[in-house]
């Protein structure tokens, strides 16, 4: 019995898991075919990897963007209420209040296709062909002049297009904030409160405290 | 005996009215003192629950907190997003104690609302450039190697209100999107060895199983290192807003990448630039470029009593109760300001100090019923100081949402309430 434990010991410490399973053994996962694979692998990168056949253009987009996704988006794709907006706003990145849209925030057009292919509409998610996946893509960079209306939209064209982002990103360099030993003797002359949470007044639950613990 | 109770319940509010019309002249304290010295020390009258049975064992077959804890649950903000299926709720902090935050009351972010997902139809893939691509039923991943481990998840927007200013009054939505758990499951780097990487495996992209599909891609070293594939949470299966049946946990990094409903494990040589990775969960700065794969969670910390949601019932003695974590690894100090940050004390810290986990501490405190400015300060084992919000707005702007750990101040007034204020 005690030879035994030491044995798997022995065993779990030295890779158990990499042997092969003895014949009438339960294995632990399947390997999956090619079509089981293509079932979930939907994911589409910057050089088009994961872009499937199919093809579409701004004009034939309009339809299916105001059928499936204008509700909450805008007729225009300047958004519905709180819902995000999906156009406009080129060169507000510095503004006081930028406007992140997919024109004028994202940095690649294929991730346009991915996202609304895998997520869109919101709650009814993987339900458009392919090819409506490309026309509406087409419909939004068309939307603010990246491409033209009649540019066919596909798996060799939309990694090619460059978008007006495309460089307005940089490496995270945290951190980025002052280094070294913290200060913890008469740090500031003069504490000034610059901002009072209570006179904003937008706190869920606020006047319904207790008055203590 | 309700006859009684009622008269008592009408002493009560007389006590009230007259302590708010002594106020303008008498300390509200003393008076509050007065009005507490009038009751004895142990209730007159012996409970119910001393006299009558409470209900059997059979009852509640899953517990729940007592009826007197109802206020301790998770809030959301109405106004922060569109609907409740993307959106986010918080942690209800200054009501917890400990490290771990229970299953019930840790924070959710959805993006595609909650799934609820048949374990028996849940697989997970792991494909790519692998030599052998597997799929797994949960039932498999519990037949290989398990370990149990302790770490915080923190939304990479926490504290994301507040870039601007002040703005919400309460610490468990300044500081409420991070919870911490046991965690029990697989290293993932035990699913990538047994698939075999490809000389060329470099990124690795996690997908969720959700109505989002939620994509986020990571390099392969972080894949190699901590990475967790979890099936429970603090001694129960996973709960489904927290992933049920499998999770993915990148421990420190902005808890968007711990996908949840995992259901695939994609193995390639770059990487993916999801909507999650470009369009969000980057950093704007004021010059219009943004940071971009901002991971890391780094050192935070928030005193959790006194906060907004408490008030502090009259001077004397008291516990200053607070957390603080670091995505970086192990904290080392914490700090506490009682002036608004002209001078620091060192808190003790509370055991287990755990890497990327929440971390305790405590600090004895005699409130002389003046007005004070309270704050937390938390230094991480890579030397990492959590900074100003000033500091942090010198360096990024007023617009980047996410990584916001800045000092979290609270204003105490001279009569114990307590709101969320910023310095200079």
């Amino acid at each position: 019995m005690s030879r035994s434990r030491e044995f798997f010991l022995a065993l779990a410490l030295g890779a158990a898991l990499a042997l092969p399973a003895a014949a009438g053994e339960k294995p632990i996962g399947r390997v999956p075919t090619a079509e089981d694979i293509a079932r979930w692998d939907i994911d589409v990168r910057p050089d088009g990897l994961g872009l499937p056949p199919g093809r579409g253009t701004a004009k034939e987009g309009e339809e299916i963007y105001l059928a499936r996704c204008a509700q909450c988006h805008g007729e225009f794709g300047e958004a519905v209420g709180r819902w995000p907006q999906l156009v406009g706003g080129q060169g507000s990145l510095t503004w006081d209040d930028p406007i992140k849209t997919v024109t004028s925030y994202w940095p690649y057009a294929t991730t346009v296709f991915d996202y609304i292919k895998r997520a869109m509409p919101f709650g009814d998610a993987q339900s458009l062909t392919d090819d409506e996946v490309y026309a509406i893509t087409a419909f939004l960079l068309a939307s603010d002049g990246i491409i033209a209306e009649d540019f066919v939209v596909d798996a060799k064209t939309l990694p090619a297009i460059r978008m007006p982002n495309a460089d307005g990103f940089i490496d995270d360099p945290r951190p980025d904030v002052p280094k070294g030993e913290p200060c913890m003797k008469d740090c500031v002359a003069e504490v000034v409160i610059t901002g009072h949470a209570r006179k904003i007044g937008v706190t869920p639950e606020e006047k319904a405290r207790p008055a203590t613990d | 005996m309700n006859e009684t109770k009622g008269e008592r319940r009408t002493a009560g509010a007389l006590d009230r009215r007259s302590l708010l019309a002594g106020a303008a002249g008498a300390s509200g304290a003393l008076v509050a003192a007065a009005a507490r010295a009038e009751e004895p020390a142990i209730p007159a009258e012996l409970p119910d629950w001393s006299r009558y049975l409470g209900p059997g064992v059979d009852d509640e077959p899953y517990g729940k907190p007592s009826k007197h804890e109802a206020h301790v649950v998770r809030r959301n903000v109405e106004w922060l997003t569109a609907s409740t299926e993307s959106s986010i709720n918080f942690t209800p902090l200054p009501w917890l104690n400990g490290i771990i935050t229970p299953n019930g009351v840790f924070f959710e972010r959805h993006h595609g609302g909650r799934a609820e997902i048949d374990p028996s139809a849940h697989r997970l893939l792991v494909h790519g450039l692998v030599d052998k691509p597997f799929v797994y039923t949960i039932e498999d991943l519990k037949r290989l190697p398990c370990e149990d481990r302790i770490w915080f998840l923190e939304c990479a927007a926490n504290g994301g209100m507040e870039w601007r200013g002040a703005q919400l009054n309460g610490c468990q939505f300044v500081r409420g999107m991070v919870g911490c758990a046991q965690w029990t499951g697989v290293r993932l780097k035990t699913l990538l060895e047994r698939s075999g990487l490809k000389p060329n495996a470099k990124w690795v992209l996690a997908e969720g199983a959700d109505a989002s599909a939620l994509t986020r891609s990571f390099p392969i070293e972080k894949a190699l290192d901590d990475a967790f594939v979890a099936y429970a949470q603090n001694g129960e299966a996973l709960r489904p807003g927290q992933g049920y049946p499998l999770r993915l946990i990148l421990p420190g990094w902005e808890a968007n990448m711990s996908v949840k409903w995992l259901r695939r494990i994609e193995v390639g040589d770059a990487p993916w630039y999801t909507r999650w990775e470009t369009s969000k969960y980057t950093d704007l700065l004021p010059s219009g470029k943004a940071y971009k794969f901002t991971w890391v969670q780094e050192a935070n910390s928030v005193v959790t009593w006194p906060a907004p949601e408490h008030k502090i019932d009259g001077p004397g003695e008291y516990m200053i109760r607070g957390l603080a974590w670091s995505g970086r690894g192990r904290i080392v100090r914490v700090d506490l300001t009682f002036d608004g940050g002209k001078n620091w004390v060192t808190a003790p810290l509370q055991e287990p100090i755990l890497p990327k986990a929440l971390t305790r501490f405590y600090y004895p405190w005699r409130w002389d019923g003046s007005s004070v400015i309270v704050a937390s300060r938390a230094i991480d084992e890579t030397g990492y100081v959590q900074p100003t919000i000033a500091q942090l707005r010198n360096a990024r702007g007023r617009n980047s949402i996410y990584h916001n750990n800045a000092i979290v101040t609270w204003l105490v007034n001279s009569s114990g309430e307590v709101e969320n204020v910023q310095v200079a």
